[in-house]
């Protein structure tokens, strides 16, 4: 173990931005397994069922063993690409949605000391990265030479170019409260406990960012893009096995990820909710732990608001598309607006997160 | 020497791909090596430690403009036969256009005696703690701030322009009004009434 920490402090930077970027890929692909597991049991639950309950591993708890079932029978089906479609294209779909689901944790800091990149553009990039991931449904709709894969594919085109907008301007007032685009200045900003995380000033961006989050993720309410009442499965209808398994990997990496940047924009990252408080540092390990920071409270974070992308599909009927446009450009938009003036008034001032000493 | 190697591999990239873009029978081919062309450019100026550029060109560029394009151009059924008759007929005028444009390019570059710049070779290293996001915003909100208010209200008359005069309300058109359908509360449609259990005959 000694030799272990040793040969770990002796690696290059590159090094172990490497390991970290390997170990976080296959974290997320786990938890994307599991994820789909917690949602059809959640759901389950809120309507009264029980969720799957028949695949165990090991004979553990039951239905544990029901995503890699699935996974495994996914692998072993054929890939079907339709006769007229455009089989490069076709191919290559899956693989330019799956990208930047994954390139994005490059800049997230999941401790204190975890992140593979402190890169100072950070919010820039995941901007950039986010915005590229509507190519890969565009192509896929475009590419299967279906009408209703491509009736999917125009209607989350137009869906997620309209929440982009929503989006960054939100981030834009996370912007002007931080006072940096580096994710990792973001988080140590808002030290101090719960109260001085920016959710608490920036409560209508909160909202802004996470509904435009949802949206921009292709789920419920806002799954116009598969609509399967409508449009059988929309952009990945003519999608089979694992080309399919891919589609739905990088739609609850996601999720993960928008729920994961709402905790570091919003919520402290991995700031823990006592911190800064007066005694808790030197109180008893049990006390002092709710102050402490780590990754334990990101993934606390990130558990509970994914649960709501949850709850949300469980609860919510889907809406119609001209809704969709109606609240993406004149009601989220405007709100960030008129954000944006308020929290200058608030910077002016020297209010809230501004009666920092660094904004002085 | 890895920089140069880099600079190398993604400029031969960005002539593949601008050579795509205009060679590619298909004009979704055209499109997504137009994609490629950016984000390669991007890649260029990220070289070049410019990376406030390189981000803002793929996040606009490619995230939203491109996306249009595609969108519009999967729009069109283009029949390619068609498109293709005018080629030989045309293509003197294409030639002459991309001379003029080349001898254009080189007078500017031939008369301030070159560029000054060898990309090849990276960018003058700057010191660690050194912003170019920072720098530049420093520039366009103090010393640019007005050709950067002028360029933003140009836009913001672009944008009004191209609305209205694509806006336009067509008669009978049946549509749905949202803010009546907000405005719907359940007293209008359900009528709540209270009466006594009946007994079963």
């Amino acid at each position: 173990m000694h030799k272990l920490t040793d040969i770990w402090l002796a690696l290059p930077d590159y090094g172990r931005s490497t390991v970290w970027s390997v170990v976080i890929t296959v974290v997320l692909i786990i938890s994307v397994a599991l994820l789909t597991l917690w949602e059809r049991k959640v759901i389950g639950w809120m309507q009264l069922r029980r969720g799957p309950n028949r695949v165990r591993i090991f004979g553990l708890v039951p239905g544990l063993g029901q995503p890699f079932a699935d996974v495994f029978k996914l692998l072993m089906k054929e890939v079907i690409v339709p006769t007229n479609s455009n089989k490069f294209l076709f191919r290559l779909a899956p693989i330019i949605t799956l990208v930047p689901a994954f390139a994005a944790w490059a800049v997230i800091p999941l401790s204190p000391t975890v992140v593979v990149s402190r890169a100072d553009a950070g919010l820039l990039y995941l901007l950039s990265l986010t915005s590229m991931g509507v190519y890969g449904v565009i192509i896929a709709g475009w590419a299967a030479n279906s009408k209703y894969a491509f009736l999917g594919a125009m209607r989350s085109a137009a869906q997620m170019v309209a929440y982009e907008i929503a989006m960054g301007f939100a981030l834009v007032g996370v912007l002007m409260a931080t006072g940096s685009m580096n994710l990792g200045t973001i988080v140590l900003t808002q030290a101090g406990g719960a109260l001085s995380w920016n959710w608490f000033w920036l409560f209508p961006l909160l909202m802004v960012y996470f509904i435009s989050g949802v949206a921009e993720t292709n789920r419920a309410p806002f799954d116009v893009a598969e609509g399967e009442s409508e449009i059988v499965a929309g952009f990945h209808v003519e999608y089979s096995g694992i080309a399919f398994a891919l589609f739905f990997l990088a739609e609850y990496a996601n999720m993960i990820l928008i729920s994961t940047l709402t905790a570091v924009f919003f919520f402290g990252g991995w700031q823990g909710p006592l911190e800064g408080y007066q005694g808790v540092a030197a109180a008893p390990w049990w006390l002092a732990w709710l102050g402490a920071p780590s990754f334990l409270w990101l993934f606390l974070k990130v558990f509970c608001l994914v649960f709501l992308f949850l709850w949300f599909r469980a609860t919510f009927p889907r809406y119609r598309y001209d809704q969709i446009m109606r609240l993406g450009w004149k009601a989220l938009i405007p709100v960030t607006l008129v954000w944006i003036g308020v929290e200058m008034l608030l910077s002016v001032y020297h209010i809230g997160p501004w009666s920092r000493p660094w904004f002085h | 020497m890895l920089i140069q190697g880099l600079f190398y591999l993604f400029s031969a990239i960005l002539v593949l791909a601008a050579l795509g873009v205009i060679s590619a029978r298909n004009p979704v081919y055209s499109a997504l090596a137009l994609v490629m062309c950016f984000v390669t450019s991007a890649a260029i100026w990220l070289l070049l430690e410019a990376e406030f550029l390189a981000v803002v060109l793929v996040l606009v560029y490619v995230g939203a403009v491109m996306v249009l394009f595609l969108f519009v151009v999967m729009m069109l059924d283009i029949n390619l036969a068609e498109l293709r008759q005018g080629f030989t007929r045309f293509a003197w005028l294409g030639w002459l256009t991309a001379l003029a444009v080349i001898v254009e390019i080189a007078g500017v570059v031939w008369a301030r005696g070159g560029l000054g710049i060898d990309a090849s070779a990276g960018g003058t290293a700057s010191a660690a703690d050194y912003s170019n996001t920072l720098a530049l915003g420093t520039l366009l909100y103090t010393r640019y701030a007005y050709p950067l208010e002028l360029a933003a209200m140009l836009l913001l008359v672009a944008i009004v322009a191209a609305i209205s005069l694509t806006m336009r309300r067509r008669a009978g058109l049946k549509q749905q009004d949202i803010s009546a359908q907000v405005a719907v509360r359940a007293e209008d449609r359900v009528r709540l009434i209270k009466m006594a259990s009946e007994k079963r005959p």
